[in-house]
């Protein structure tokens, strides 16, 4: 499945959750916050939110800003 | 003073000097330089994972007594920073939101129109919101009918280390808002953070002037002294000025008495 992933193509194996998508990346889930077709995931959701072909993901955090 | 607390966001704070955590060459610096500064407040941007390569979290290195204050940079309409606001909400580290709505980009001025559209419906949803704005007495006004929290000119564009360029716009700001003000972008030099607060505003954010010098912890001290120095002046009530000299000591004495 094809989703895009903060603004790139990316190919996803099988279903997986924002969860999975996350530990995939080595992502601590605390350390981000992720946006799924404009729509805010809440934390808690992330386990049982499932990703769809052509989605599109935003994976954003806390970065050094003024 | 020691009962001289900043009221801000429904807060108390000891400190009036505002840090940021953009721009440092290497971010193991913030611990230190928040000690030395005794800033308690301090901002992020939001940005997208890098997906590519492994980066550090600057969060690893924000003391966790610290009141975070994340910004909508990037953002160019009153909805992108609306969208930013409620991302950075979702981060879970308070509800506290820096407005800052750009789409030029030789100055990086802020939109003060889009400012006071985000500024509306942030408020509304429950937001501490503090913008950052030209150094002007009507978006000022639209944004204490917005609901903020506080408001935020600048002293000069963001990271030009110019100073307090806006002086006298400022001065009307102190006089006619009722709302904290916290000089924000431009200030380069403790001594112009210093005039600020000696002028009467509430505080002072600075981010590049710190984090760019060769010893940023240094400058964060130095930064700290300087606001308090401006702070307990204008709390002292300067004297007034004159044209002509007045003399501070007697001028009659005892030599040309016959």
């Amino acid at each position: 499945m094809i989703v895009k992933l903060n603004g790139k193509d990316a190919e996803l194996s099988g279903k997986t959750t924002v969860l999975g998508l996350l530990e995939s990346r080595n992502l601590p889930p605390e350390s981000v916050v992720v946006e799924i077709n404009m729509e805010i995931i809440p934390a808690e959701n992330y386990g049982s939110t499932e990703i769809n072909d052509g989605d599109h993901l935003e994976i954003l955090r806390f970065v050094g800003g003024g | 003073m020691s009962n001289d607390i900043f009221k801000l966001g429904g807060l108390e704070f000891e400190s009036r000097l505002l840090t940021g955590t953009g721009k440092y060459a290497d971010d193991s610096v913030i611990p230190d330089v928040c000690k030395a500064s005794g800033s308690q407040i301090i901002t992020v941007a939001l940005r997208r994972v890098d997906l590519e390569s492994e980066t550090g979290n600057v969060m690893d290195f924000i003391p966790k007594h610290m009141q975070l204050l994340p910004n909508t940079s990037g953002a160019r309409t009153a909805e992108e920073a609306v969208r930013i606001a409620r991302l950075a909400k979702a981060m879970g580290c308070g509800n506290w939101i820096k407005i800052e709505v750009i789409s030029d980009n030789k100055y990086l001025l802020p939109d003060g129109y889009e400012t006071a559209k985000a500024t509306e419906i942030l408020t509304k949803e429950g937001f501490v919101v503090l913008p950052y704005v030209n150094a002007d007495l009507y978006i000022a006004r639209s944004l204490v009918d917005a609901g903020a929290a506080a408001v935020m000119p600048l002293g000069a564009p963001i990271g030009t280390n110019r100073g307090l360029k806006t002086r006298e716009m400022v001065r009307i700001l102190i006089d006619e808002i009722d709302l904290p003000i916290i000089v924000d972008a431009g200030i380069g030099r403790p001594s112009e953070a210093c005039e600020a607060m000696e002028m009467g505003a509430d505080a002072c954010l600075v981010n590049t002037a710190i984090a760019t010098a060769s010893d940023p912890a240094l400058m964060g001290k130095a930064f700290s002294r300087a606001v308090k120095a401006g702070r307990d002046a204008y709390l002292s009530g300067p004297g007034a000025k004159h044209s002509h000299a007045k003399a501070s000591s007697p001028l009659t004495g005892f030599l040309h008495e016959g």
